[in-house]
């Protein structure tokens, strides 16, 4: 079976598409996350580590009643406490959090006192020790974690560049690291659009599609070297097309198949990983989107502009050319 | 040829055979229950899927500073009374700044003989001295010396934990410093139920000191008494603390103006045993100083009898007595303890004080039966996912699918298996080396290793279906199929390696073990797509006819 026999697609035809595509994404996810630091100070809701606070997944023995939990919390005098079914209804799990306590001293009283609330006010079993998830954090740890996590993000970033100018050239690192940039807004801007939490796992996930998006760039630059390096006579955006052609039936597949694992963690992998997972499925359709849609018509466009003002007009296939 | 690709076999064997022991041990038995049991004894889980703490302390250095300068202050007092100085005062100006000693009002013909004496190397090592000109000095403890000393009180809290831990009977904990400089504790209990008697056990800082009573210091009703009899301005070397209301002839809460600097304390205690006081039958505390500390103790006895001190800890006065004679080096502290208190007290001096007390930063725990909901659901998502892959590949590549599918079982084999070996090699050196830690992120770790891991199958068998559609015989096609994608294989390996390095250094432990998983997993993987995949083509091309092509 066969799915891409000999594929002659005119992709880079399909630039303005794509670029219309990409934008009203990124514009979207840009507005989502511009009307977030309004309302609540930061573009994409945080998630506990972050932000601070105290959140309890608490699992019942029969279905949970949230409007009777909230009753619980207020007959108990917790303030601010937001409640929310979490995972599968058959779990009987829910989410309590409350807002960071700026009281290092005292950081344990929100979760004492929501379990107090539950134990005394609400007629549903749960065990204390082994059915409750908490997640304490402190302000000054959520800080913390905060610069820990952006500077991962940086670092990343950084080292992804340096390594391509090391195999490429520079303008396909340059390209490469639009792409990823182009991939990370879109995730994030599906984040913001949705409602989800970044947590540090979720950073995890998009720096793993960072990569991942990098590798299926490079594959496809790959090609585009070896094809400059035996054809001089083809125009780049027939080259262009045509190595990507090549290379579809490999990125699609991979792709394909990374994404089908990623969907079956989506589906069944739980709630505590399910942001995460949702990282990935973003991720990875984009991250291969954009390499054909993103970062190779950026090498034909920064060649077109070269060759417009009149310099030399090659495309740097490698630093020694073969002969 | 064939001796060589014997070799090949032999060798891929050889490994199978270790990862699965590095996965089962030698099970017990070869049921289903037999043999996940093997699994869990020899993986190690993060606290994520087995259940337990994560706390994060936050060690409060200034004490540390403070009780230093304290020391350091009550030197330079006893060093000026040798030398037969006077001074207006030396003390703390600001309680918010711990590390700053001012020594006020020297007579101006004794200027010189101050300078010589602070500037003398057994303060300048510790302190910047200024000042002097207006017969006032200033000292302030030096950056590094207070790097220094913030460095060593967190490396004692750390081994105090560690001992107080280890009383708890908790296996395999976690203590390490956390967070680059910033004084911080992470302490990592696996299988703890009873968090709230464990954190306060962690925490306690039951430390026990002897204060000096001031003239006319208490007891006083309320606090307001107390400050009242110091006309509401309170001393700087002064505290008022509150008694635990038991103690004898009184009735309820009184209030003490001490002396903030004590005459002996934590460290200065050498042992601490319970006893009951064979006249009053009451608990009571047997102590025993060191002999430095006997001698201070000595000294000040002497110089006070007829006048009173407390005994506190936890920051409540618990005994308050009348120095009657000097003593040297022993005595009993009876403070209405009863007998828990008294059996926790000494257990928490013998294994030492904490030498600052810890605040907590940030608490999680993972009760044990969500966190097996989590190994549940991670491994059913793990599950589906090789099995579509797998289905897949057969479908798609069909006799080579089954290549495929076989390296990827043995991905598996080997990213289990070496995760399996490295706690059994570190428990083997006695807690040393690397434990690799499966944790719910580490298990999407494996997941996404199964999508990536297949993309170098992919890659391979395009190009070897290209050469194929080329012309090439079967040996060449495959041949050129390997060499071509090698590159490309270790290019898409090392990006994403890169990224999981970052992360690791990065991370906490659920993200840790998330780095690692695909680390190890994508490493494993070119181990398998390449060579066991080599291998199996070559034994069945070896089967081959002449002119038969490879089924791809």
């Amino acid at each position: 079976m066969e799915f891409f026999r000999n594929p002659n697609v005119n992709w880079l035809g399909w630039k303005w598409y794509f670029l219309a595509f990409s934008m009203i994404f990124s514009v979207a996810g840009i507005i989502k996350m511009s009307w977030n630091y309004s309302h609540i100070g930061s573009p994409v809701p945080l998630g506990v580590d972050f932000q601070g606070g105290t959140q309890l997944d608490v699992k019942f023995a029969n279905p949970p009643d949230i409007d009777a939990i909230r009753h619980a919390m207020e007959a108990a005098g917790v303030k601010d406490a937001v409640i929310t079914s979490f995972g599968p209804a058959p779990q009987h799990e829910v989410l309590i959090s409350l807002p960071v306590q700026t009281n290092e001293a005292a950081l344990d009283t929100g979760r004492q006192q929501i379990e107090s609330a539950l134990q005394t006010h609400y007629n549903n079993y749960f065990d204390p020790n082994t059915g409750v998830n908490v997640a304490v954090v402190g302000p000054t740890v959520g800080h913390q974690l905060e610069k820990q996590a952006t500077l991962a993000t940086l670092y990343s970033m950084l080292g992804m560049l340096i390594y391509l100018w090391f195999r490429f050239q520079l303008i396909y690192g340059v390209a490469a690291v639009v792409a990823c940039f182009h991939d990370t807004l879109i995730t994030v801007g599906a984040f913001a659009l949705t409602g989800r939490e970044i947590s540090l796992t979720v950073i995890a996930a998009i720096l793993t599609l960072v990569g991942y998006s990098m590798n299926d760039t490079i594959v496809v630059f790959d090609r585009i070297r070896e094809n400059l390096r035996m054809s001089r006579r083809e125009s780049l955006t027939d080259l262009v097309n045509r190595s990507i052609n090549q290379t579809l039936s490999r990125t699609v597949l991979t792709s394909g198949l990374t994404f089908l694992t990623v969907l079956a963690l989506f589906i069944f992998g739980g709630p505590v990983l399910n942001d995460f997972s949702f990282a990935l499925v973003v991720g990875i359709l984009i991250g291969t989107y954009s390499s054909i849609a993103v970062a190779a018509p950026m090498l034909v466009a920064w060649q077109e502009g070269r060759a417009g003002k009149g310099k030399a007009a090659s495309l740097p296939a490698a630093r020694k050319p073969k002969n | 040829m064939k001796k060589n690709l014997r070799n090949k076999i032999v060798l891929i064997i050889a490994v199978l055979l270790i990862c699965l022991y590095g996965i089962f041990g030698i099970p017990s038995g070869i049921s289903g229950k037999a043999l996940l049991s093997a699994i869990s004894n020899r993986i190690h889980m993060g606290l994520d899927l087995q259940g337990g703490a994560h706390l994060i302390l936050q060690v409060q250095v200034s004490e540390a500073v403070n009780a230093e300068t304290d020391n350091s202050l009550q030197e330079i007092q006893q060093d000026l009374k040798k030398a037969n100085i006077t001074v207006s005062q030396v003390y703390k100006p600001d309680p918010n700044k711990p590390d700053v000693i001012r020594v006020e009002g020297a007579p101006a013909a004794q200027n010189d003989a101050v300078s010589s004496l602070l500037e003398g190397t057994k303060y300048a090592n510790e302190y910047d001295v200024s000042g002097g000109s207006d017969n006032n000095w200033t000292l302030t403890m030096k950056p590094v010396f207070e790097n220094d000393l913030d460095k060593r009180t967190v490396d004692e809290a750390i081994e105090t934990i560690r001992d107080r831990v280890d009383a708890l009977g908790v296996s395999e904990p976690l203590i390490q410093e956390y967070g680059l400089g910033a004084n911080q504790i992470l302490v990592e209990l696996p299988g703890v139920s009873d968090l709230d008697q464990v954190k306060g056990i962690i925490r306690s800082t039951a430390r026990l000191e002897i204060h000096a009573v001031v003239d006319n210091g208490g007891p006083f009703p309320s606090q307001d008494a107390a400050m009242q009899s110091v006309n509401n301005a309170l001393p700087p070397d002064d505290e008022i603390l509150p008694s635990s209301g038991d103690l004898a002839g009184s009735n309820g809460t009184q209030y003490y103006v001490l002396q903030r600097s004590a005459i002996v304390a934590g460290s200065d205690f050498r042992s601490a045993d319970p006893g009951v006081n064979s006249n009053t039958g009451q608990q009571q505390v047997n102590f025993t100083l060191t002999d430095e500390a006997g001698d201070k103790f000595w000294d000040y006895t002497s110089a006070n009898v007829g006048k009173y001190m407390a005994v506190v800890m936890g920051g409540t006065v618990r005994e308050v007595a009348v120095i009657k004679q000097p003593i040297r080096d022993s005595g009993l502290i009876e403070g209405g303890f009863s007998q828990n208190e008294v059996v926790e007290l000494s257990k928490l001096l013998r294994t030492g004080a904490l030498p600052a007390s810890l605040n907590y930063i940030e608490a999680s725990t993972v009760g044990a039966t969500l966190g097996a909901d989590s190994i549940r659901e991670g491994v059913t998502a793990a599950v589906v996912g090789i099995v579509v892959v797998m289905a897949f590949m057969l479908v798609y590549y069909k006799g080579s699918g089954i290549n495929a599918d076989l390296a990827l079982i043995f991905n598996l084999i080997i990213l289990l298996g070496i995760m399996g070996l490295s706690s059994a090699i570190s428990s083997a050196a006695g807690g040393g080396g690397l434990v690799l830690t499966l944790t719910l992120p580490g298990i999407a770790g494996v997941i996404l290793t199964i999508g990536m891991g297949v993309d170098s199958n992919v890659l391979i068998f395009e190009r070897i279906r290209e050469e194929i559609r080329s012309g090439k015989a079967a040996s060449a096609a495959v041949d050129q199929g390997f060499a071509r994608a090698w590159l490309t294989i270790v290019d898409t390996h090392v990006t994403t390696i890169v990224s999981a390095a970052i992360l690791f250094i990065f991370g906490t432990g659920p993200v840790k073990g998330f780095a690692t998983t695909l680390t190890v997993g994508l490493a494993a993987n070119l181990f398998t797509a390449v060579f066991v995949s080599r291998v199996i083509f070559e034994a069945h091309l070896n089967k081959l006819k002449a002119g038969e092509m490879v089924s791809i």
